[in-house]
């Protein structure tokens, strides 16, 4: 408490400082964030971007002296709180956490809101879906259990991860297309995320789960389940006996789940250099780090232009994978 | 054993002693409030366990749980109001017995026997964990779409006097759970575009409404009868409560194991435990007339079921980072963050930290008792404020806590739309509890199926085809068979006594 007075205390000073030194530059509504800022969350208490945003507000309330209070918006797989950040003033006084169903859910019709309506500020996260089977199924590498997919009628094998049209589900429709089999090849049991998938997974209901491997760690760990590959360029440090598509079976296709910061469209400039500088002491803190490395979460930055764009080519991509899919809604 | 020790030391400790006994009455004052949860008693102390060692932290959540949900026992046989969820079975029951004058016994019942269950679900989680959580982890979508079935036809035995009432309240609730994002599909369905009916109808508000709500409006429209205690005055708590335990011992074990089991089940928490251990009471009661009336046997049972449900819950979300409830899901993301990863390597990685929450969770129900006594008698001074303050006030509570369920006011709309919605049903004679259950469960019955259709390639036979699925199968074929001539036999018995009483 007495640290936290004090501080508040030697930032006032400071604010006052500039203050008098500087008159003529300090705008009528002073400096910001004057007053406490909230940050939304389209996804429920507990899980993995809750966590995330959780840690990143507690250090940008520790950087820039003001509380960062999380709310979750949930439900509606995610519109929400999506339509929540979208919607607010763009005033700095809320932001929220993206993630990548934004590029998702307009194609299926869901909303109308797409990367383009937000400010983007920074991306903190990408988690690229794995190949996860049965700890007692046969199939010891990725190689084995895409042989067997190829010389399996369709059908024969049943995936889950998430729910129908979800990132995983795209995981595996963009692997299955890269194999030169058809997207419902292996078809899609639509589940409530991940953690549930795994657990039918664990009990016999499924054959493969796609979600990311921090996702399916638990299980793992319990030696429940055995995860086959990842769809991503490189291996991640945190998981290093596990190969990734390319290494197997030269598949180059890699997809991930991601999670920014983003505020409401048409936000003041300097709030957003602001907040993205802040956001990027945050990202490299020692405490973020070590938080989504205990995670298992895999850590990439992108300031605000290169989120922009990250988010467009993502949008086309998704655009792509969901027509192939049949999963995106006709116009 | 030098874990064991380890772990008194971090116990007690003044710091995490002075922590328990400041989340006890928090979570004996969030329980007793209708309107506010368990869960949202934990989802309120996670801010605050931030700044928390982790012992302290998870003892916090682990006390006013616990607290919380004997303490909704409380305004349910006061006010007939249940302050949780989990209260919601007996609620009506307790409330008979309130106003039969046998108030004390059913709150010392309460009392007592929420200590008894919590310490036997304790008691398994501790000594059971990994092998109960076992079985509950080879259930997929086949034995969940049967275990919903079952949750189902609780639905409709709970529901009091015409079972074509309770069918019908039970419809609206499934019907009412079809808002929203099809869980399979992923298709918008009755959301006429608008984004909060995207996010479907959140059950915590609406229970909120059809229990709280309507009580208040009750209580508004008649002079002396809702939202007013039956009974100024709470006399000696513990006299026949050694008679009870006598004659419902048995019930006593049979509520708590049932209870912590159903805890231990994902996605199953304090509230179904209570509803289907109460339904199990009447069903293998000497006398089932009596329930509904003012009967201690259901009481004892559900009452014991949805403490033990609370130890239960964490068993998997300990041993496998599964949460039993929406309270362990929240915990599963407290043990994240203190660097406790929930696992079967918590036990060997942290084991002191998971035994110092063992001993909370005794020490915590222990507490219960002198705790639990003083919050039945502080009940009565906050409970018996003039009707004018108090309703009011429970008016308030109900507004926060639908807020916060979904953080924007459509919480707040859903409750007093359900509100006015159950007061309707109600003065039709139709029960709302149903209603609750259908709206719960409705998404679990479709999810579940559907998920296993798509498995099965359409064929039926699979729901029969392993071994746990195929048993739960026949047994609720038989019992909803057996439920049905009841139902029709029934229906023709409540319509004679009607028949007798014009």
């Amino acid at each position: 408490m007495t640290k936290m007075n004090r501080r508040t205390i030697l930032s006032g000073m400071a604010a006052a400082g500039a203050g008098l030194a500087m008159p003529g530059i300090v705008s009528a509504q002073g400096k910001y964030p004057a007053r406490p800022v909230q940050v939304v969350v389209p996804w429920g208490a507990g899980g993995g971007t809750d966590a995330t945003a959780r840690i990143i507000a507690a250090l940008l309330e520790k950087d820039l002296g003001q509380p960062f209070n999380v709310v979750n918006r949930t439900g509606g797989s995610g519109v929400v709180g999506h339509s929540a950040i979208a919607t607010a003033p763009a005033d700095g006084y809320t932001i929220g956490m993206i993630t990548v169903e934004i590029t998702m859910m307009h194609h299926q019709g869901l909303t109308d809101l797409n990367p383009m309506s937000y400010t983007p500020l920074a991306l903190l996260n990408i988690d690229p879906p794995g190949v996860q089977v049965n700890a007692s199924s046969p199939y010891k590498t990725i190689k084995d259990l895409a042989d067997a997919i190829k010389a399996a009628p369709a059908g024969k094998f049943k995936a889950s991860g998430t729910g129908q049209g979800g990132i995983w589900h795209l995981a595996l429709v963009g692997w299955l297309t890269a194999m030169g089999l058809k997207p419902d090849h292996v078809p899609w049991v639509p589940s409530n995320g991940a953690a549930p998938a795994m657990q039918d997974l664990a009990a016999g209901g499924i054959d493969i789960v796609t979600c990311s491997v921090p996702e399916a760690k638990a299980m793992i760990d319990a030696g429940k389940a055995r995860s086959l590959a990842i769809m991503a360029p490189e291996r991640n440090p945190l998981f290093p006996t596990t190969p990734t598509l390319n290494e197997m079976l030269g598949i180059k296709y890699s997809v991930g789940a991601w999670r920014g910061i983003a505020a409401p469209k048409g936000l003041p400039a300097d709030i957003a250099t602001a907040l993205t500088a802040a956001l990027k002491k945050a990202y490299d803190s020692k405490e973020y780090k070590d938080f989504m490395s205990s995670r298992g979460f895999g850590v990439t930055w992108g300031d605000a232009g290169q989120f922009a764009s990250f988010m467009a080519e993502g949008d086309k991509a998704m655009a792509n994978a969901m027509k192939s899919a049949g999963l995106a809604k006709k116009a | 054993m030098a874990a064991i020790s380890a772990a008194f030391g971090l116990v007690f400790d003044p710091v995490v002693l002075m922590t328990i006994v400041f989340s006890a009455m928090f979570g004996l004052f969030v329980g007793a409030m209708p309107g506010l949860t368990a869960t949202m008693a934990t989802a309120l102390l996670v801010p605050v366990t931030f700044f928390m060692a982790p012992v302290p932290a998870l003892g916090a959540i682990v006390t006013a749980t616990s607290m919380a949900i004997f303490a909704g026992d409380i305004p349910a046989a006061m006010l007939r109001m249940p302050g949780t969820p989990a209260s919601a079975a007996y609620a009506d029951e307790s409330f008979a017995m309130a106003k039969k004058g046998q108030l004390e016994l059913a709150l010392g019942a309460n009392l007592v026997f929420s200590v008894v269950g919590g310490l036997i679900g304790v008691g398994f989680l501790i000594a059971a964990a990994p092998m109960l959580a076992e079985i509950a982890i080879n259930f997929s979508s086949f034995e969940y779409f049967w275990l919903a079935c079952l949750g189902l036809m609780c639905a409709v035995m709970i529901g009091t006097g015409d079972p074509v009432k309770g069918f019908l309240s039970l419809l609206v609730g499934l019907a009412v759970g079809c808002i929203g994002i099809d869980p399979a599909a992923g298709f918008p369905r009755f959301t006429f575009k608008n984004v909060d009916l995207m996010s479907g109808i959140n059950f915590i508000p609406t229970m909120i409404g059809v229990f709280a709500i309507s009580e208040l409006m009750r209580g508004a429209v008649t002079a002396d009868q809702a939202g007013k205690m039956v009974q100024e005055k709470v006399g000696a708590l513990f006299r026949g409560i050694g008679d009870v335990t006598r004659r419902y011992w048995k019930n006593v074990i049979r509520g708590s194991l049932l209870g912590m089991a159903i805890g231990a089940l994902p996605g199953a928490g304090a509230d179904i435990a209570a509803w289907v251990s109460y339904a199990l009471s009447k069903k293998l009661s000497k006398e089932p007339e009596k329930f509904g009336t003012g009967h201690i046997e259901g009481i004892v049972d559900s009452t014991s079921a949805n403490n033990a449900a609370v130890g239960g819950a964490w068993i998997p979300a300990l041993v496998f980072g599964i949460p039993g409830d929406s309270i362990t899901a929240i915990v599963i993301g407290v043990l994240y963050m203190k660097g406790m990863n929930p696992g079967p390597t918590v036990f060997l990685q942290n084991p002191q930290f998971i035994y110092a929450v063992f001993i909370i969770f005794i020490l915590a129900n222990l507490l219960m008792l002198p705790l639990g006594y003083a919050a039945i008698r502080g009940a009565r001074q906050i409970l018996s404020v003039p009707k004018n303050i108090l309703l009011p006030v429970i008016l308030m509570f109900c507004i926060v806590g639908s807020f916060a369920m979904t953080n924007s006011p459509y919480g707040i709309v859903l409750m007093l739309i359900f509100g006015v919605f159950g007061w309707f049903l109600e003065e039709h004679g139709i029960p709302v509890a149903p209603l609750i259950l259908g709206l719960v469960l409705g998404e679990m019955l479709e999810m579940n199926f559907m998920t296993s259709m798509i498995k099965a390639d359409g064929s039926f036979l699979a729901f029969f085809s392993r071994p746990i699925a195929g048993t739960l199968g026949v047994l609720n074929i038989i019992i909803w068979g057996v439920l049905l001539w009841r139902a029709f036999s029934g229906r023709r018995g409540t319509m004679a006594v009607l028949e007798q009483v014009k």
